[in-house]
């Protein structure tokens, strides 16, 4: 198995049990450690690394950025 | 410059290198784990691997960078037992299978990677885990930045940092580059947008001549980052000199295990005798990890040297310089 090291994808926490998740990795379904962001629920989306969570997107700010990408977008069309 | 590998890997994947103009070139920094490894830490573990009644634990890529004489992959083919893990948790449980033997995980990584290491440490601490060690070969960005904007080889005008180190670091740590160097900093994430919006954000820094430290990767990154992960870190590991291929030692850049975790610490337990490390005949992935030259400019590039057949570690890894280069860069 080949790994990009300082890859992390987004995964949705499922379940949470002490310092353990179960997430979903669109559709795969697996356990992750959660004890570096020990605040996590369920429905938050984290970034996951090497097995653990290490951090939690942020929604708003997501959204913020898809704004700022659809406005690029446009301007590239105007071009 | 970008400093990380999966940055180059998106500015080549997506074409965007291709689609700036000319007044932009962009460099590719020393942010690939597997290949700024030193030959000496590849030879450590190759000997930590051959050791009477070990299993080492090592993610992916690292199994086939060559040390001195032959890779840990060679290594598992004369019978060491190596396995490749893509997590320490995945080590832990190799170590609760094996009691009788000692599990030895290869740990190398930045900042993204370190708190993983450290929190294995610590639930191995917890389960009275007497038999699983970490060799700590963890980096950190900042110093070695540093150190590379000090010793003044390449002109840089601007960084984009790495996505997912400033997950955990925030973007504080980067304040010291503007300061000192006069060099803005841009915290990106990894789709061909984020690339954009960063370059352009640095661009704009340039131009207007006040280099600073932005953020173009919000919703993952925050200044202050991950001060959990930061926490366990610094409960784990201290601060150390680090061996970095192609840049030599860089005081403060790696992370060596606190003596309160002694006995999770492989370098306690483990004293092969390393002879005197050589780096592959003419291969200059120390050059391509500084920036100072681009993959096509070494002699062995998509020749000698290929994914298939690598000679050096920026040609191993997925997220190396040579193998992005290799893969996406049509006739070069």
């Amino acid at each position: 198995m080949s790994l990009v090291m300082c890859l992390a994808i987004p995964a949705l926490i499922l379940s949470v049990d002490g310092d353990s998740a179960e997430v979903d990795i669109g559709g795969v379904h697996r356990r992750i450690g959660t004890m570096l962001t020990p605040q996590v629920k369920v429905g938050d989306y984290v970034l996951l690394h090497t097995g653990y969570s290490i951090g939690i997107l942020q929604p708003e700010e997501a959204e913020q950025t898809l704004a700022v990408f659809r406005e690029l977008a446009e301007v590239s069309e105007i071009l | 410059m970008e400093f990380c590998g999966s940055h180059t890997h998106a500015l080549l994947r997506y074409g965007i290198r291709d689609m700036l103009p000319r007044t932009i070139t962009m460099k590719s920094g020393p942010g690939c784990p597997v290949c700024v490894t030193s030959t000496h830490d590849i030879d450590l573990a190759i000997a930590i691997a051959m050791a009477p009644d070990t299993i080492v634990a090592t993610y992916g890529d690292l199994v086939r960078v060559p040390g001195t004489g032959g890779s840990l992959e060679r290594a598992r083919a004369a019978g060491a037992d190596v396995r490749v893990v893509y997590s320490a948790l995945d080590a832990i449980a190799i170590a609760e299978e094996n009691r009788t033997r000692q599990v030895v995980l290869i740990g190398i990584g930045f900042e993204t990677t370190a708190p993983t290491v450290a929190a294995s440490i610590v639930t191995a601490s917890r389960k009275s885990l007497r038999n699983y060690r970490v060799l700590s070969l963890l980096k950190r960005t900042p110093p070695v930045m540093t150190a590379l904007l000090h010793r003044g080889e390449l002109r840089i005008d601007g960084i984009i940092c790495p996505g997912h180190v400033s997950v955990i670091t925030g973007t504080e740590p980067y304040r010291v580059i503007p300061t000192r160097f006069g060099v803005g900093c841009v915290v990106s994430g990894f789709e061909p947008l984020d690339m954009l919006r960063a370059i352009d954000l640095l661009v704009r820094q340039i131009e207007s001549g006040a280099p600073g430290v932005e953020n173009a990767y919000e919703r993952a990154v925050s200044d202050r980052g991950n001060e959990v992960a930061r926490e366990l870190i610094d409960r784990v590991f201290a601060s150390c000199e680090a061996e970095w291929r192609g840049l030599g030692a860089v005081p403060g850049s790696g992370l060596a295990v606190r003596p309160e975790y002694e006995d999770f610490d492989a370098t306690a337990r483990y004293h092969p005798d390393i002879a005197r490390s050589v780096e592959p005949a003419g291969c200059r992935c120390g050059d391509v990890l500084r920036g100072s030259i681009s993959p096509q400019e070494c002699a062995l590039f998509g020749t000698i040297c290929t994914p298939q057949y690598p000679v050096g570690p920026c040609m191993v890894s997925h997220e190396g310089a040579c193998a992005a280069h290799f893969s996406y860069s049509a006739g070069t």
